[in-house]
């Protein structure tokens, strides 16, 4: 879980300090993972299995035996999602290359701050 | 100089707050009611393996639903997007080598055949709809590096897609007809937990989703590949 604080902040100070926007995307998709790790993190107990039955672990023992099988659902939706989000920024990215020939923010008069 | 203090200040603030986080926070030793519940009740009630196969198709059905469209919408406002006006772009590139070639003649089927077991077995081992898609999506990554010239057929892509969301819908409609509510999956008999032909409607609606999200993936491929040789028309004479 740690691991994952720590990328959300890389990926932070990527997004505010670099300057080429695919870098900037890249910041994003760094975020974006260490925001799943903590997701995933926050399900796991220490010690347990997977959370597949099989002929090892039956229904009725399964509630001592496997992690938390709700954040994972949630972190396969939250992948898909940052996926999408991260196309959609390449497309925009390419976009902005063929207007302006750079991808280097301090060359687009129009994205300064 | 104000700037990169601010941003060093927005930094240690932002690792100040995670930090708190982290502190207070302890791993559970049980798992939580819901969690339980899943753990306890999903075999009995979906007759699926997985776990979280289950909570993603049946449980939290409609999420996927929405996951599938907002999929959906990435890649259609991307097509718009990129949408090449001039067609027939000329392209410049080397000949690819005989050793990929034909290493990639002899993977693709394994690579297509691994795409399909990850989906159809979804509701028994980990991976599903999703991953299978994905792993359908690389082959027609490995056949654009070897090919660059491939001709992608967006329309059957475009058709297998819209028909497989129709279905699902439909599959979830059913649910609303024949079983407890909709994208309830016990329209079919729910089986024997770990066969392959078990969990009632979830490997129906994972092979769906896995075609479409191949089907997705492969055409935002395809727009960016397309993309790409146009871009190299434009400073003529690059190579790749």
């Amino acid at each position: 879980m740690g691991s994952g604080f720590l990328l959300i902040l890389i990926g932070l100070w990527g997004i505010l300090t670099r300057t080429h926007i695919i870098h900037i995307i890249v910041s994003f998709s760094v975020v974006d993972t260490g925001v799943h790790l903590i997701m995933v993190a926050a399900g796991y107990l220490h010690l347990r299995t997977a959370p597949i039955l099989s002929e090892g672990l039956t229904a009725s023992d399964a509630p001592a035996l496997v992690v938390d099988p709700l954040p994972q659902a949630l972190v396969l939706t939250a992948i898909v999602i940052g996926l999408g989000v991260t196309a959609l920024m390449l497309a925009f990215a390419l976009r902005i290359h063929e207007k302006n020939d750079t991808l280097e923010i301090k060359n687009i008069e129009r994205l300064r701050w | 100089m104000i700037r990169s203090l601010g941003i060093v200040l927005t930094l240690i603030g932002v690792a100040f707050l995670f930090f708190s986080l982290f502190q207070v926070y302890e791993t559970p030793l049980e798992l939580n009611e819901s969690a339980s519940y899943y753990a306890a009740n999903t075999a009995e009630e979906t007759g699926s393996a997985n776990l979280v196969s289950a909570i993603v198709v049946t449980y939290r059905g409609l999420d996927t639903l929405g996951e599938v469209t907002i999929l959906f919408l990435t890649s259609s406002i991307i097509s718009y997007l990129l949408k090449t006006k001039k067609e027939g772009s000329l392209r410049r590139f080397r000949e690819s080598s005989e050793l990929l070639k034909t290493a990639s003649a002899l993977l693709l089927p394994f690579i297509i055949l691994l795409g399909v077991f990850i989906f159809v077995h979804g509701h028994l081992s980990p991976g599903g709809g999703f991953q299978g898609g994905a792993v359908l999506a690389s082959a027609l990554v490995l056949l654009l590096v070897t090919d660059p010239l491939y001709a992608v057929q967006s329309r059957l892509l475009s058709l297998i897609e819209s028909s497989s969301g129709f279905l699902y819908v439909l599959l979830g409609l059913s649910g609303l007809l024949f079983a407890g509510g909709f994208l309830d999956n016990r329209v079919l008999p729910t089986g024997r937990v770990g066969e392959l032909f078990s969990a009632g409607l979830i490997p129906l609606i994972y092979i769906l989703i896995g075609l479409k999200v191949g089907t997705e993936l492969s055409n935002l491929l395809s727009v960016f590949h397309s993309v790409q040789g146009h871009e190299l028309k434009e400073d003529e004479g690059g190579m790749r």
